[in-house]
């Protein structure tokens, strides 16, 4: 435990080197109000993290985030234009999203397919779907209603709503994940599902738990994000799975399961948030963002592995995995 | 993944080939049923040139599913092919506006993949880390630097002698491609099913540290099977770009997909241990004949990648559903 929050105060330690390093050079980055930003922008990242970082724990993976995302940020959108209330919107996307999640979770817990290639398939039917739905057809900033779009950026007590929000479910999760029997089922399925099933755990149903949480932040984020961006197309977030992965990793959750904190996963994707972000100020083309967070997983997954050598662990550890 | 799986080696009581007979035999069935309705559902089908126009559209892919079914079946996976695809063909680019000739080019574009491969595999036999986080990283990475180099520009203007990879005919409507293709199936049969290379490959995939007990160099294996991955790469960089006749680094987004869906329908096994080549030729043919199909049909390309999200799904859960019952 002592060596994993060790790991967390140094990618603590290193964003702050980061954010230091930008301000050296343009004051202006570290004004509050634009570290606020920094942190808004990075809301959907970090509760599309929190759920990856679930079902990481649980020895999976859920590739079908982005594309769960796309699809209840359409549907959220097209509710709007049939002129439906958002209050019924709001958890209407949530239960989709959901509802999607549960479609891996079923396929993972019933039929026992890998879930790699579960979420690699709905990832494309989820897409696909959308174009289904639409056509194709974008929906744009003047067919949503003024409410619809305005709810994340309303500010509360100085911060933006999407932010209130990841910052509610950062807490939420904490919580659920080291005060619940549901948060301890989670690391046991992960850590050892052998031990877990003697331990009266039902492996399957808890990685579909996983699931069902993973897709109901990613319809929630859905809304959040085309709400946001005032537009909704099929492509939205195309390849930000990748980037919620590399939250996690970068955050020092265990691909093979059972081992990381939320606080790591948030950490991770604000450690991809405070680059995005200072990119731009620095003066770094765009273009540079893709491979630098490519190498910091590179280097995350690597410095992760060292870690664990160094603890002696690892001869179990990879006995295991195999 | 789930613990069952791993707790009862069930499977290795009905003798493995036997199983793989029998989905080869359901693939032969699936190609012919394509076959057929395509005939019926388009005039345009039955054409000698048309057909061989649409072996393109499975080639490339299915030169780095030989590999990867490899790399799957010892129970690793590489998620990164298509951004090799990206890097090489920006290499290749980078090199012609230097003014290099072809057979440099050609060089380049598989010394890109070698070295990609070598990234990959030093990084997973070498370090020892999980291959699926590795190759998303290096995902990004290659596809980063593609897009370091390029931006929202393009390569053009490839010289004439270049156009033969992805344009070329061997002999009356077979392209040098669809050569290739066969060629290279017959290099990776003989690899897989006859050498001990191919029995270490298997051996791994079904227990590693047994295969280590047994005296296979397993890390010396991993190595070279992500490096024969990032060559295939390579190759079918060069052959894409080619037929594109351009560089963006866009190229072949999304293709890890493709291939992985080509490497599982040709009945490789995800948890790794089992699979053939004769496999992934079949469903190679398969995703082409559709892929074709539905072109004919005027089938958007998105509608066509709903059908094979389903496929990848489908012909995992459907043996999974009938053992059940």
């Amino acid at each position: 435990m002592s060596l994993l929050k060790s790991r967390e105060a140094l990618l603590a330690l290193a964003i702050l080197v980061l954010i230091g390093v930008v301000a050296a050079r343009f004051p202006a980055f570290v004004r509050p109000g634009n570290l606020a930003n920094v942190f808004n922008d990075t809301s959907p990242l970090i509760i599309l993290a929190i759920g990856q970082m679930i079902v990481i724990l649980t020895k999976c993976i859920d590739l079908s985030v982005a594309a769960n995302l796309a699809l209840c940020g359409m549907v959220a959108a097209l509710m709007n234009g049939a002129g439906v209330p958002l209050a019924v919107i709001l958890p209407g996307v949530i239960v989709l999203g959901g509802a999607l999640g549960a479609v891996n979770g079923v396929l993972v817990w019933k039929l026992g397919i890998p879930s790699i290639v579960v979420t690699l398939g709905t990832m494309t039917i989820f897409r696909g779907s959308i174009f289904l739905m639409t056509g194709g057809q974008w929906v744009n900033a003047h067919q949503m209603s003024e409410a619809f779009k305005a709810l994340p950026r309303t500010v509360l007590l100085g911060l933006p709503v999407m932010s209130w929000m990841a910052i509610a479910l950062i807490a939420l999760f904490g919580v659920v994940l080291t005060r619940t029997a549901l948060g301890r089922a989670f690391y046991a399925v992960g850590g050892n599902p052998h031990a877990a099933v003697y331990a009266g755990i039902n492996v399957g149903r808890t990685q579909f738990a996983a699931f069902v949480i993973s897709g109901a932040l990613a319809g929630l984020a859905g809304y959040l994000w085309v709400a946001r961006y005032a537009v909704a197309y099929v492509d939205i977030a195309s390849g930000f799975e990748l980037d919620v992965v590399a939250a996690c990793v970068i955050g020092g959750v265990a691909i093979a399961g059972g081992a990381g904190t939320i606080t790591g996963a948030v950490l991770g994707a604000l450690f991809l948030g405070v680059i995005k972000n200072a990119l731009p100020v620095v003066g770094i083309s765009p273009f540079w963002q893709m491979a630098i967070s490519g190498a910091a997983i590179v280097l995350a997954v690597a410095f992760n592995a060292t870690q664990s050598r160094a603890s002696g662990r690892i001869i179990l550890k990879s006995a295991e995995a195999r | 993944m789930t613990p069952q799986t791993r707790v009862l080696p069930d499977r290795l009581q009905s003798p493995a080939v036997r199983a793989l007979r029998s989905w080869e035999a359901i693939l032969v069935a699936v190609a012919i049923a394509v076959f057929v309705t395509n005939s019926f559902a388009s005039p345009y089908f039955l054409n000698a040139w048309n057909l061989s126009d649409a072996t393109f559209n499975f080639t490339e892919k299915a030169l780095i599913a030989f590999a990867m079914a490899l790399l799957i079946i010892s129970g690793e996976i590489d998620l990164s092919v298509a951004s090799i695809i990206a890097l090489a063909s920006t290499a290749m680019g980078v090199a012609m506006a230097a003014g290099a000739e072809t057979p440099v080019l050609v060089l380049i574009g598989i010394g890109t993949g070698l070295l990609c491969g070598v990234i990959n595999g030093a990084l997973v036999a070498g370090l020892g880390l999980p291959s699926i986080v590795v190759t998303i990283g290096t995902m990004s990475l290659f596809r980063g630097i593609a897009y370091i180099v390029l931006g929202d520009k393009a390569f053009t203007g490839y010289p004439a002698s270049f156009k033969f990879f992805g344009q070329g005919y061997v002999w009356w409507v077979f392209s040098f491609e669809l050569a290739l293709f066969a060629g290279m199936a017959v290099v990776y049969y003989l690899l897989l099913h006859r050498t001990s290379f191919g029995r270490a490959v298997f051996a791994i995939g079904n227990n590693a540290t047994a295969a280590q007990f047994s005296g296979i160099r397993v890390a010396r294996v991993r190595f070279i099977l992500f490096l024969l991955t990032g060559v295939m790469s390579g190759i079918a960089a060069v052959c894409l770009t080619s037929r594109l006749g351009s560089t963006r680094p866009s190229i072949a987004t999304g293709w890890e997909l493709e291939v992985v869906t080509m490497v599982v329908l040709g009945g490789v096994s995800i948890l790794g241990g089992s699979g053939s080549i004769p496999g992934v030729v079949l469903a190679a043919l398969i995703m082409g004949m559709v892929t074709f199909g539905f072109g004919l049909l005027n089938v958007p390309g998105i509608v066509m990648s709903i059908f094979l999200g389903l496929l990848l799904i489908g012909v995992i859960a459907l043996p999974r559903l009938l053992r059940r019952r």
